[in-house]
């Protein structure tokens, strides 16, 4: 199972969590800090899954963004680090500048990372239908 | 599409985001968004209700605020409020606050629960998703009661839209975890099951993940659906690529639902009707087949897909472990993997192919790839894939390559990361018992082991060691000899020191013959190394050395002299004191029967599984996973199989590896202590009890024992002490030869005249620490460098190197350092250093590794300066000053008038003496403002007795007070160069 989804900056910012298994809110920072030094200290011809305490990490890196992925052994590593690409090229599709755009429609990112994974296990990877609550959230928008 | 907020756009909070991009530092940051708190919650507080909408925008700053990082301790109500709304927008952004901020136990979720109650009835698909998102997200106790039998009908209904059943499902499992009491089997069970044949591809997906749950725990109830995940898998993989459009990706149809029923079939053994097994068969080959078809897409992509799904049917048919074709032809794709470009495919062919090791039918095949794993061992860049490497040469190790295995993990074991070492050293320790042929190989291998990673070494490997060799007899006599030699190195490991008292105590006589091996030339070796080592090793040395006085009575005045002496019989530590009094009573008082009989040799030790074992078992981390499949094949062997039949794979892997290891391990000795002294075996226990067999089975060792080994690396650490002075810039050198040593160097050296631990370098990078500890002519120095970013250093080198006549000077040996340093990190260094003769130029030592490209290039002295080699020497004013007439040649003396540059406080002045090795002597100098002191500088070629004399003119006004600093001893040189070195430190 997925045990979080991190969106971290080359600087070790986090830019976006989100987490499936109860990790104490004030254990958060830490936990990412060192998860992303894991990651952020890896070159390019190093593997992309590191192992971290009982779990695993997957990563990958979009020029200045990073996705990390912490999964339990019950889960497919390719498969878990083909989903981000799935995830990204969603975010792609949907905004034109994936980087920039994520910090200002944090909610929108969140809605659709709620649509591909759901309490920890992947629910849908079609990317038209990962986009339909969105769409149609926009169009509800419009009509205002 | 457009970048930035669409539709309705809340422009503050577009501004807000926009400031905190663009703060300068963390402090502007903090500031800024206090400042948006302070105004939201006066907003929040206000008299005046807040429409929907600005509600909506603070509660969306809020949960952006908390997204960087922050703190948020109001606000949970107005998202509360949100839920209600019947916008979906401000619903949805109510909701997200919720799942992201709330926990568990919130009390709150009363409240929340009404709200969804509303959401799940109102019939509104996206409203109704929102809701099972948030209980999924939430889960509480509270709200499986309220929802845990309104969902599975829910999910299970015919009217029920597709993104709701997938929610739906997903939240089921959600509450099943966290409270099973309360999900009710029922009806519903069987329809889940279906869903496996849904059209739609999302609820299938979504299912496979409740379904996987629920036949983990009730594997009789589900049980139909490995009919149906097999043919719904068959229709997948059948299919053309572009068959199932939307849910193809890089032409690979559906792999994400692949590999979730491939998992789920992992749920069951194979399946018992033949037509589905058979299908099910044909599946796996053709996925097999597809990995050798030519590419359809030259993107990653496409074969990271395709790969996904072939290591998730690996994995099953290696679950299944019954079909020798197919787990033949795994291994043979895994062993083209090992070859391939891509870094994670090895990584994960290695980790695959270590499973596939412990089957029988594959064993073999996986040890064909034995080449290629060891140079992966030796070539790979990541350590994490050579991690992966070793973890399957340990798999696939058997009698019949186990010599050649052992002897590339020792080697590796000399470059291995720090994090790994003790798993390798256990893992070798392990491999080397199960497949000694030769005792004389163990023998060797084990003493490598410490030889190479002596701090690695765990009690439980010298423990089992010296276990074997006290049970074979055919063994002792070249465990004897090779201790014997292996102590000749002027610096062995402390472990290796135990190892030898330990084995020469016993079985010393075995090679006594030869004179080069004689009785107290065994005994003066293992004395050398008895002042650096620590008290439970000294207090083995001690029982050794009783032990000696039995093996051969012409010791006896030797060792009877050395127990007499003030640092052995008058020890501060009690356990060191009593040993060496009763063993000294003990050999002066009993009759050679008596000690014969006491310190009779050790009888043999019980049959026992190995201690290494279950130390390694009990260690958790990476490759645990391959230990626990070892587990089962290691115990049959351990005990010889016989007593544990039954389990096929335990009496196959028996069989293929009749083992003579059973002799080794079998220990086949009965009874511990021996019929014929009764009385002497309860004392022998008592004498020995730390070093006995009785500790070393019940594990009766104090941890101190441990721990004293390890203090150097104990929260004590140097690097705690206070901040070092430099905060110079790291000097760039791009030459790759060593830098000049900084200018300051000198200056750092001096820190350490009179201390011998603190921190002796730092800058922005990198902290240097020292902990050192000197005994006559040898000194043990620990150098900790700790990264202080939070990026690796990589090609991390240090040398330590004695320019021009110092190297005839010092014997400085180093071990080095693993090249990479982890951000935060510390690593530690072991410096050994034998003083030959007196010396003036400090060692030098080089730290090169590159920081983000740069390549950082310093240089510093060592701070061993010839005082630390000083033995305090007590004495009366009389002898003093005989000695000080003695040396009043004018070579002798040397002289220093110099300013003080600190104050003359006393206490301080006097720790300053102190500190710099030489006994102070107090009511000598008739003037009792003045200092004198005096010790004997401690080389290997001579000793040099050296007086001191401090004169300070304490009454003259700050600012001119002055000191005579006078210096006499037999080596003009000690003379020069201690008075150039004090008159620093005043």
């Amino acid at each position: 199972m997925i045990k979080f989804l991190l969106m971290v900056n080359k600087q070790g910012q986090t830019r976006l969590s989100k987490y499936y298994e109860q990790v104490d809110i004030e254990k958060r920072p830490s936990l990412e800090t060192d998860v992303v030094k894991r990651c952020l200290s890896r070159k390019k011809e190093e593997c992309s899954f590191v192992e971290y305490k009982d779990f695993r990490l997957v990563y990958r890196q979009y020029a200045a963004l990073f996705i990390v992925v912490g999964i339990s052994d019950t889960e497919n590593e390719l498969s878990i680090y083909e989903l981000v690409h799935n995830f990204v090229e969603v975010l792609d599709k949907y905004f034109s500048r994936v980087v920039s755009s994520i910090m200002f429609n944090l909610d929108k990112v969140h809605i659709i990372i709620d649509e591909i994974i759901q309490n920890g296990h992947i629910v849908e990877t079609n990317k038209n239908r990962i986009l339909a609550p969105l769409l149609a959230l926009d169009k509800m928008a419009e009509a205002h | 599409m457009p970048a930035v907020s669409k539709g309705d756009g809340m422009r503050g909070l577009a501004v807000f985001i926009s400031d905190i991009r663009n703060c300068k530092s963390k402090e502007a940051e903090i500031k800024r968004i206090n400042k948006e708190l302070a105004n939201i919650r006066s907003k929040f507080k206000g008299d005046k209700a807040l429409d929907g909408y600005s509600k909506k925008k603070y509660v969306c700053k809020l949960l952006f605020i908390f997204l960087l990082g922050h703190d948020i301790d109001f606000g949970h109500m107005e998202a509360v409020n949100l839920l209600s709304s019947n916008k979906y927008t401000e619903k949805q952004i109510g909701y997200l606050f919720i799942s992201v901020l709330v926990n568990s136990n919130s009390e709150l979720i009363r409240l929340i629960n009404n709200a969804i109650k509303n959401d799940l009835s109102s019939r509104n698909p996206t409203f109704m998703c929102l809701a099972l998102h948030c209980i999924a997200n939430v889960g509480s106790r509270e709200m499986a009661e309220a929802f845990a039998g309104e969902i599975p009908r829910i999910l299970v209904a015919g009217d029920t839209m597709d993104s709701v059943k997938q929610s739906a499902a997903l939240c089921l499992l959600r509450l099943y975890k966290a409270s099973p009491d309360l999900v009710l089997m029922g009806e519903w069970t069987s329809r889940v099951v279906h869903l496996l044949n849904d059209q739609h591809m999302g609820v299938v997906t979504a299912a496979i993940s409740l379904i996987t749950c629920l036949s983990s725990k009730n594997p009789d109830e589900f049980k139909t659906c490995v009919s149906l995940a097999v043919s719904r898998l068959s229709r997948i993989v059948s299919s053309a690529s572009t068959d199932l459009q939307d849910y193809t990706y890089y032409f690979v149809p559906a792999p994400w639902l692949s590999c979730k029923l491939l998992r789920l079939l992992q749920c069951y053994p194979p399946p018992e009707d033949g037509a589905v097994k058979g299908r099910l068969v044909e599946c796996l080959e053709t996925i097999l087949n597809k990995a050798q078809e030519p590419p359809k897409s030259k993107k990653v992509q496409h074969s990271n897909a395709k790969n996904a799904i072939l290591f998730e049917a690996i994995s099953l048919i290696i679950h299944y472990d019954s079909e020798p074709n197919l787990l033949v032809r795994a291994c043979n794709q895994l062993g083209q993997f090992l070859q391939h470009r891509e870094t994670n495919l090895r990584y994960l062919a290695l980790e695959s192919m270590c499973t596939l090791a412990s089957s029988e039918f594959s064993h073999e095949a996986v040890k064909t790839h034995i080449e290629t794993v060891i140079n992966a061992l030796k070539t790979e860049r990541d350590v994490s894939v050579r991690q992966r490497a070793a973890d399957l040469l340990y798999a696939m190790c058997d009698r019949s390559n186990a010599k050649q295995i052992v002897a590339e993990m020792l080697s590796y074991l000399e470059t291995a990361d720090y994090s790994i070492r003790e798993e390798m050293v256990l893992k070798v320790a392990i491999l080397a018992e199960k497949y000694a042929v030769d005792y004389s190989w163990y023998v060797d291998t084990i003493l490598n082991l410490i030889r190479i990673a002596g701090d690695y070494v765990s009690e439980e490997v010298w423990y089992r060691v010296i276990q074997i060799v006290i049970n074979r007899d055919d063994v002792q006599g070249y465990a004897a000899k090779t201790v014997f030699e292996a102590l000749q190195a002027p610096a062995c490991h402390e472990n290796m020191v135990k190892v030898g008292g330990y084995i020469l105590g016993e079985f010393g006589n075995l090679i006594a013959g030869d004179p080069r091996s004689s009785p107290l030339v065994q005994f003066n070796l293992l004395h050398s190394k008895f002042h650096l080592c620590s008290v439970p090793t000294r207090a083995l040395l001690l029982s050794a050395y009783i032990k000696f006085i039995n093996l051969f009575p012409e010791t006896k005045a030797t060792i009877q002299e050395v127990l007499r002496s003030d640092s052995q019989i008058r020890n501060s530590d009690v356990e060191l004191q009593q040993r060496a009094v009763e063993y000294l009573k003990l050999s002066s008082i009993a009759s050679t029967d008596v000690l014969a009989t006491v310190l009779e040799e050790m009888p043999p030790f019980p049959e026992r599984e190995s201690s290494i074992l279950a130390k390694l078992k009990k260690k958790k981390g990476p490759g645990a996973v391959t230990v626990e499949l070892e587990d089962g094949k290691e115990r049959g062997e351990l005990n010889g199989g016989g007593d544990r039949g039954g389990d096929a794979a335990i009496a196959a892997s028996n069989a293929s590896t009749p083992s003579p290891s059973a002799d080794l391990l079998g220990l086949r000795s009965t009874a511990p202590v021996s019929g014929t002294t009764p009385s002497a075996g309860s004392l022998l226990v008592d004498v020995f009890s730390e070093a006995g067999p009785s500790a070393t089975s019940a594990g009766v060792n104090d941890d101190g024992f441990l721990s004293a080994l390890h203090a150097p690396e104990a929260s004590d650490s140097p690097l705690v002490e206070g901040p070092g002075d430099s905060d110079s810039a790291p000097p760039t050198v791009a030459s790759e030869d060593p830098a000049p040593p900084l200018p300051e160097s000198d200056e750092l050296l001096n820190k350490f005249v009179c201390k011998n631990n603190g921190v002796l370098f730092e800058n922005q990078l990198l902290q240097i620490g020292i902990k050192s500890e000197y005994r006559q002519n040898l000194g043990r120095m620990y150098l900790f460098y700790g990264n202080k970013t939070s990026v690796q250093f990589v090609s991390f080198n240090t040398t330590v190197s004695c320019p021009g006549e110092l190297q005839s000077q010092l014997n400085v040996q180093t071990k080095t350092v693993e090249p990479l340093v982890e951000g935060g990190a510390q690593v530690q260094q072991v410096i050994n250093i034998e003083c030959l003769t007196d010396f003036i130029d400090a060692p030098l030592l080089n730290i090169k590794f590159r920081y983000g490209g740069a390549l950082q290039n310093i240089s510093l002295k060592l701070p061993v300066t010839i005082n630390k080699f000083f033995q305090p020497t007590e004495m009366a004013a009389a002898d003093f000053f005989q000695r000080w007439k003695q040396l009043s040649q004018p070579q002798q003396e040397a002289q220093k008038i110099f300013k003080a540059s600190h104050g003359m406080d006393t206490e301080v002045l006097k720790a300053k003496l102190l500190g710099l090795g030489t006994a102070l002597l107090e009511n000598v100098d008739p003037n009792p403002e003045n200092y004198v002191c005096a010790g004997v500088i401690q080389t290997k070629a001579q000793q040099v007795g050296c007086l001191l004399r401090l004169e300070p003119n304490a009454q003259a006004q700050p600012g001119e007070q002055m000191y005579r600093l006078t210096l006499r001893s037999s080596k003009d040189t000690v003379s020069q160069r201690v008075c150039d070195l004090l008159a620093e430190q005043f």
